[in-house]
């Protein structure tokens, strides 16, 4: 059976985004052996099922709130995980990390091994902005965590070496044009709608 | 004190106030509060979005061919949907045409998920509404495989299969880890199945968590990978290579033929299991008649499905199309997306500025101003709401209208359209349950009707889906194996302000996105969501919209235990699309019901 590194959550919302970029910067630093499937989970909820019930080992990465300093990293193993995501919605209709492992025990076919790297956010409430700077410079220490867990179960990982990793994030959502061409705060109207403060000007 | 709404309910908020915060098993966050009598009738209906999404904010200013990716991320359940109306949004602004063959797998694309969001919403998210998990466990294993037998053909109904099952359910219960499984009412009075119908229905909720994963697989197949399948404006990111037997991507006789594979069991899934357990589930819920609201009334469907490529008019849509007003099935309205008197968003009630809030904007003219203040017979903070004030702003919802009107848009919006253009694809399946199950046609409106609907278009779309293969089949042994048009791909040769407006209908209802482009970048973007045309507030007129129309006059066995109205809710699939929030390790993931 394959591997699996998994990043879930929804990066259109600042550290929520975390997940998802430790597994787009994991395609980029090591070549991805055969024996290793790399996914962009989203927010794609109970259709994560599938995955932990294909794969094992399982290594998990999410922005949790483990009530920790803004930031920090912690990193939580096998039947541990369910209690630090039961109340996070990982979205599709609502069904969190927790429904998701319930099912595939359920189905009788649960990853036997799963380990979670989860990072403190620093800041959900920015729609269509990326990841603060205290939780980016998590990503490196995230992906040293997950290659030695993964070692331990054969699976070696070499960096890339500027050989660019399979591309696992959707073109166009790449860190560097998602920052880069995200819209100044003035023209997208973060604050509100143009013409509705050209008014408000006026007046 | 009672209210009579311009669209005909009457309202009476006197009694005691009910409030269900969140609604769950939905997408996203929605927040329901209700009046019931001494009777513990609902007597006024409140339905409100406590979450602001604002797409429109995080568009601006980016590439257009870029804006499927973004709306696929928007949400984690119509991702394709999204990714489909955005390109087809740019491709309607910019005038690109597509191949053929584009438009057949982009209708494999949508019809799989059609039937994967179908069967997902009816097990997962909506059969725990009728069926008593817990009450399975007492089942007689053998008088299960008797009951599943008597319904269908499918061949997994032995005796020794029920038997296994209750057996490791016991076990799951026993170990308290309930997962999908809390957060229900088990043992409320308005459960009716025996309990082996309820086994029966539980063991059809594992196998269709189980079969789920390889619809998926024609995502995967056709958008390079799944989650998040690849889109492209112009046409598909897939070449064909029918003799290729390893490049990566393409389209080959082997992926083919897996598509192929999936779609019979699609339609065996669908014909075997989901509609047989429908039957069966309704045969024992036939009193319970309530939750039309305005189905009878107002219905809108934009059509989707477009059976050769380019042409978007009704005649070219296998989806119906059109507008019925006032309950009148003889007339079928057209409607125009373009038309500024048409569709238009009112925000009286809405968390949202405009200059002039007596009037609703066409989404060409859409302003999202958040404006966050509650009314002043508001109880609570604003942090901390207590019970909302109807009579002022309440939900970060606007209210769609079309010609004013308030309109229920999904799959029963699109069967009652195709039953009235007698259409016999739609006519005939819906006459065939009501005959089967001794009703009459205006059974249709209601809480049941809708969730028919939902499991007929199920075995419809499954159906479309061999339609579709076959074609691309004929196509390609034409030779003609063009997925993708990229003459306009270089922002140099597009004008340099336009507009255009992309359309679908989503498994949950009508859905369409309004782009303006300017000078190759994104000047404007407005979704108006199926959700957004169900879940609304009232409008400048005080007609209230679908669900909260739907709630009305429903009896409520026990107001602590609010299971009629999450029966009626989650029966529209709701999905707020605004993604996720992080909770802490103890977060209270139960919905909280203050009855005051």
């Amino acid at each position: 059976m394959k591997a699996l590194a998994l990043g879930v959550g929804n990066l259109l919302w600042a550290d929520e985004g975390f997940g998802v970029r430790c597994v787009e910067a994991f395609a980029e630093r090591f070549a991805i052996p055969e024996q290793l499937t790399v996914a962009d989970g989203g927010t794609q909820g109970l259709y994560l099922v599938d995955l932990i019930r294909e794969h094992n080992p399982v290594v998990i990465f999410d922005a949790v709130d483990f009530g920790d300093a803004p930031g920090s990293m912690r990193v939580v193993a096998d039947d541990e995980i369910p209690a630090f995501v039961a109340g996070k919605k990982v979205s599709l209709h609502q069904a969190g990390l927790q429904d998701v492992i319930a099912c595939a025990k359920l189905l009788g076919d649960c990853a036997e091994n799963m380990l979670l790297i989860g990072v403190q956010p620093v800041e959900l409430e920015d729609y269509g902005g990326s990841l603060r700077p205290e939780v980016k410079a998590q990503i490196p220490a995230a992906l040293d965590v997950a290659r030695n867990y993964l070692t331990g179960f054969g699976i070696l990982l070499e960096e890339a070496r500027g050989k660019s990793g399979a591309s696992i994030i959707t073109p166009g959502l790449e860190l560097a044009a998602y920052e880069a061409e995200r819209p100044d705060s003035d023209s997208a109207c973060r604050q509100g709608d143009a013409r509705v403060l050209a008014r408000a000007r006026a007046q | 004190m009672a209210i009579q709404t311009p669209n005909g309910f009457t309202l009476d908020n006197s009694g005691k106030r009910v409030v269900v915060d969140p609604i769950t098993r939905i997408e996203g966050h929605l927040r329901i509060e209700v009046n019931v009598d001494d009777d513990n009738i609902i007597r006024n209906a409140v339905s409100t979005g406590t979450m602001w999404r604002g797409l429109e904010v995080i568009l601006k200013g980016r590439d257009p061919r870029d804006a499927w990716a973004f709306t696929q991320r928007i949400c984690g359940v119509c991702t394709g949907t999204h990714a489909l109306t955005s390109v087809r949004a740019v491709e309607d602004a910019l005038n690109i045409d597509i191949p053929e063959n584009a438009n057949t797998i982009r209708n494999l694309m949508q019809l799989t998920l059609q039937v994967h969001d179908h069967i997902v919403h009816f097990y997962h998210l909506h059969a725990l509404d009728w069926v008593d998990v817990v009450s399975g466990l007492s089942a007689d294993p053998k008088a299960t495989s008797e009951l599943a037998q008597s319904i269908s053909n499918w061949p997994k109904s032995s005796p020794g299969y029920f038997k296994d099952l209750q057996t490791r359910l016991k076990k799951f219960v026993e170990s308290g880890q309930l997962g999908l499984f809390r957060n229900a009412y088990w043992g409320h009075p308005a459960y009716k199945l025996p309990p082996e119908a309820n086994l029966m229905a539980t063991a059809h909720y594992l196998e269709a968590l189980d079969f789920q994963k390889e619809i998926k697989k024609i995502h995967t197949i056709f958008g390079g990978k799944n989650p998040h399948p690849n889109w492209l404006v112009g046409g598909v990111p897939c070449p064909i290579n029918v003799s290729d037997t390893g490049a990566v991507g393409a389209i080959n006789i082997e992926r083919l033929a897996h598509v192929k594979r999936i779609i019979d069991q699609c339609r065996q899934f669908s014909e075997q299991v989901y509609l047989p357990d429908l039957l069966a589930i309704a045969s024992f819920y036939k009193d319970w008649t309530y939750g039309g609201g305005i189905s009878g009334q107002n219905v809108m469907s934009y059509g989707d499905i477009p059976e050769h490529a380019n042409d978007y008019s009704a005649d070219n849509l296998l989806l119906p199309r059109g507008a019925i007003l006032n309950g009148n099935l003889a007339e079928i309205h057209e409607v125009d997306q373009r038309n500024p008197d048409e569709i238009q968003e009112f925000v009286p009630h809405s968390w949202y500025s405009y200059a002039d809030e007596s009037i609703g904007l066409h989404p060409w003219d859409g302003v999202t101003e958040p404006n966050f203040e509650l009314g002043p017979n508001a109880k609570g903070t604003k942090t901390h709401l207590e019970e909302l004030d109807e009579d002022a702003k309440y939900s970060w919802i606007k209210s769609p209208r079309w010609k004013g009107n308030p309109m229920e848009v999904g799959p029963l919006a699109r069967y009652i359209i195709g039953y009235a253009q007698g259409n016999p694809e739609f006519k005939e399946p819906v006459d065939k349950v009501l005959t089967d199950l001794d009703l009459p046609v205006t059974a249709l409106f209601s809480t049941l009707g809708r969730t028919a609907a939902r499991g007929l278009e199920c075995v419809w779309a499954a159906d479309k889906m061999d339609h579709f293969y076959n074609k691309l089949i004929t196509n390609i042994r034409n030779g003609d194996v063009a997925t993708a048009n990229t003459q306009q791909w270089d922002p140099k040769t597009w004008p340099s302000d336009v507009k255009g407006v992309g359309f679908t209908e989503a498994p949950r209802g009508a859905l369409g996105h309004w782009i303006h482009i300017k000078d190759t970048r994104i000047e404007n973007y407005q979704a108006v969501v199926p959700t957004t045309w169900n879940a609304g507030p009232r409008d400048n007129e005080g007609n209230i919209g679908a669900y909260e129309a739907s709630l009305m006059d429903t009896p409520m066995a026990d107001p602590e235990q609010p299971l009629e109205i999450l029966r009626t809710i989650h029966s529209f699939d709701p999905c707020l699309a605004c993604s996720t929030h992080v909770m802490s390790p103890d977060g209270d993931e139960l919905a909280d019901i203050k009855v005051r």
